[in-house]
């Protein structure tokens, strides 16, 4: 793995950075308050190759690897936790099985409009029973004829209010519980199909986080995705992926909190000079900048992992978003200290990272999860 | 039509520029270099002028081999191919530089020269100016509106006080003002694009020109630390600060 950028990572890096600074920080404040995503953004973004940095040209994508993914949901993060998730969870959660499980017809089909930013994706894994164990949802697809008929609710799911299209775990197979889940792709005006309501959350409150309702919902056959009982696989495999833009996401948020307590430490004067000149202020602000460097570099060699093609990159994943949400906690925690009282009113962004921070810990496996999946193959052999 | 467009690698000018220590230069370790800003609004007009009516937009940039960053940036920004002078670690200033321009214009013979009004690091503003004269060729500076015609150019330019509309001849010199376009993101597609775009790499020789420095700079240094600031408790008291210490009014 190289540690520096190439020319075209630079320019990716270059290019998402100006677009983050100069489109998405002037909405950031405002979006967080109304708890409403600007979906003007999406398109934008779409232009740009930012819905599907990862995935070919040919099918609507950036045609980059996923190196730059991380580098674009990172800048993006630092300026907008929100727009980082919708990003994220959108490549990562609904692009990325389709393109590595679909079949040609679905991937012209769904992927190009999706990777093209034309419409928003998602993934309905979770369910009021099924969280951490994800195995145990209930949610059904029955076969009737040349359809596929759904029931039941998945909860949670970022991009659920706005997407045109939801990759679904449900189970094919009640007594194989997790071997007898599949996955499905449900376009959103499919009949019995419903978004049922909005959560309001404390942080990245505006990406839509939304429940989903399937009544008897209908979908044509060959929206099976994958292969019947694969469902699990797909989904764990998913996460994998899903992990990296996460841990860009935690790295995102804790760089720029970090960048603008220095700026802050830099201005601020008490005792008749800046703060940065306390040794109190410059420690933290060190242990910050070490801390998101390491969890960078865990996050960009899980995706340099990926981009070879390592079968297993799981520990990997984990590990860089066990960390780099902890890093989030950390250095947002102290950049609201470093602000002093004016950390924690809403004039300045920090109070948001700080609140931001906290889903990085649980979304996309929980911090204990991720400490099971390295365990786990620590104690494998 | 064919456009020449040259761009100039600046330091990324949000971030506080350092001097070396013997203010022979400024601190490149560790700098973030980017295309100039002023030379991202003549890519634009050159290249939605080539969108509109076809024909292709070649650049050129002057340095050493890490222009050939500055010169993606700008590929991936639409143009079609570029040129890369290398002067092996020489340094000219405006009239040099004009000089190696006239001599790639000589080879090319472009129907248009649209440069960034000035570059954001020395702000010289005269590169566009002296390559015009050397070709003897109309310019149109500071455009913040440019329509092409048979065979000649209208550009409304931004003056003191107003605006002036002029007329040139084609080929012509025109320079990029601020509010001329807004130039567009690089695509991740275009990104990819621009690494498989065309770079030739030649000197100063090979161009046949002969860059001379009429100009040196001898030295570079810090401006004086701004004095801080005082408060003041009345508009009397001000305008007596005004009146006699700082003698402005
Ligand atoms: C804002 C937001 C967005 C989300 N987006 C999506 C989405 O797009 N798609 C989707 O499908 N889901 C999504 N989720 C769901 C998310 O992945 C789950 O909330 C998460 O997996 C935890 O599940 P749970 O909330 O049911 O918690 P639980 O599983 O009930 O966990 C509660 C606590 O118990 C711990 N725990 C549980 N089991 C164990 C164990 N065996 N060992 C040790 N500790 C354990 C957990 O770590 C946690 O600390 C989202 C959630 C939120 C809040
Ligand atoms: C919700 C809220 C309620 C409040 N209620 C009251 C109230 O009722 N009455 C009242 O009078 N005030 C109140 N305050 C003000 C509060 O006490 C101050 O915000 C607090 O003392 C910190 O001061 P500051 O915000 O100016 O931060 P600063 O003093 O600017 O500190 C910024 C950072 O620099 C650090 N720092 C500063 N000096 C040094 C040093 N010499 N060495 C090392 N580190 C240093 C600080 O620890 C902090 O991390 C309130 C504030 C808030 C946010």
């Amino acid at each position: 793995m190289n540690f520096e950028l190439d020319d075209v990572q630079t320019l990716v890096r270059d290019t998402a950075r100006r677009f983050a600074q100069e489109e998405v920080a002037p909405l950031a404040a405002e979006m967080d308050k109304t708890a409403t995503f600007r979906m003007e953004l999406v398109k934008q973004m779409g232009e740009l190759g930012f819905m599907g940095v990862a995935i070919p040209e040919q099918y609507g994508g950036g045609g980059m690897d996923y190196r730059c993914y991380s580098i674009v949901v990172e800048e993006l993060s630092a300026v907008c936790a929100s727009t980082g998730v919708v990003v994220s969870a959108h490549s990562s959660l609904c692009c990325d099985p389709i393109y590595r499980f679909g079949t040609e017809e679905q991937k012209k089909k769904y992927l190009v409009p999706l990777a093209s930013g034309q419409m928003l994706g998602c993934l309905g894994l979770t369910e009021p029973q099924a969280g951490t164990d994800a195995g145990a949802v209930r949610t059904t697809a029955v076969l009737d004829g040349d359809e596929w008929v759904l029931n039941g609710t998945k909860i949670f799911i970022t991009n659920g209010g706005q997407a045109g299209v939801a990759v679904v775990i449900a189970s094919t197979d009640r007594s194989a519980k997790h071997r007898g889940l599949s996955a499905f792709i449900v376009p959103a005006d499919a009949p019995g199909y419903k978004v049922a309501k909005e959560e309001h959350k404390l942080g990245i409150r505006a990406s839509s986080t939304a429940e989903l309702v399937f009544e008897d919902c209908r979908i044509p056959k060959e929206n099976l995705l994958g292969q019947p009982g694969e469902g699990f696989k797909i989904a764990m495999q998913t996460l994998d992926g899903g992990r990296i833009g996460i841990a860009s996401q935690a790295v995102g948020i804790a760089r720029g909190a970090m960048e603008q307590a220095i700026a802050y430490a830099k201005e601020r004067q008490q005792f008749g000079q800046p703060i940065a000149n306390f040794q109190a202020i410059q420690w933290k602000l060190a242990d910050m900048a070490t801390e998101i460097d390491a969890a960078r570099l865990l996050t960009w060699r899980a995706a340099w992992m990926k981009d070879q093609g390592f079968k297993n990159y799981s520990r990997e994943a984990a590990m860089a978003k066990l960390f780099a949400s902890d890093v989030a906690m950390k250095a947002t925690r102290e950049a609201v200290q470093v602000f002093g009282g004016y950390g924690y009113i809403d004039e300045y962004p920090v109070e948001r990272y700080y609140r931001d921070a906290k889903i990085t810990e649980i979304y996309e496996g929980t911090s204990e999860v991720q400490r099971m999946v390295i365990s786990r193959a620590l104690l494998r052999d | 039509m064919k456009i020449m467009v040259p761009v100039r690698r600046v330091p990324n000018p949000d971030v506080k520029v350092r001097l070396k220590k013997d203010g022979t230069g400024i601190e490149t370790e560790g700098v973030n270099f980017l295309v100039n800003p002023f030379d991202e609004y003549a890519i634009e007009e050159a290249v939605r002028i080539t969108e509109k009516s076809g024909g292709e937009v070649f650049l050129v940039s002057i340095g050493g081999p890490e222009n050939e960053e500055t010169l993606r940036a700008g590929l991936a920004l639409g143009a079609h191919r570029a040129y890369l002078v290398d002067l092996g670690g020489e340094c000219y200033e405006s009239s040099g530089i004009a000089d190696i321009l006239a001599a790639v214009f000589k080879q090319e013979n472009p129907d248009l020269v649209i440069l960034g009004k000035q570059s954001v690091d020395t702000d010289n503003n005269q590169a566009a100016q002296m390559l015009a004269a050397k070709l003897g060729l109309a310019q149109a500076c500071f455009a913040y509106k440019v329509e092409l015609q048979d065979g000649k150019a209208v550009v409304q330019r931004e003056i003191d006080g107003g605006l002036e509309v002029k007329e040139v001849e084609l080929p012509a010199v025109i320079t990029a003002d601020l509010r001329l376009n807004q130039p567009r993101y690089a695509s991740l597609p275009a990104i990819m694009k621009a690494k498989k775009k065309e770079v030739k790499k030649v000197t100063p020789a090979d161009l046949g020109a002969e860059p001379k420095n009429r100009a040196r700079v001898l030295g570079l240094s810090e401006p004086p630390p701004r004095k801080a600031g005082q408060k003041v408790a009345s508009v009397d008291e001000l305008v007596d600060k005004l009146v006699n210490e700082a003698k402005v009014l």
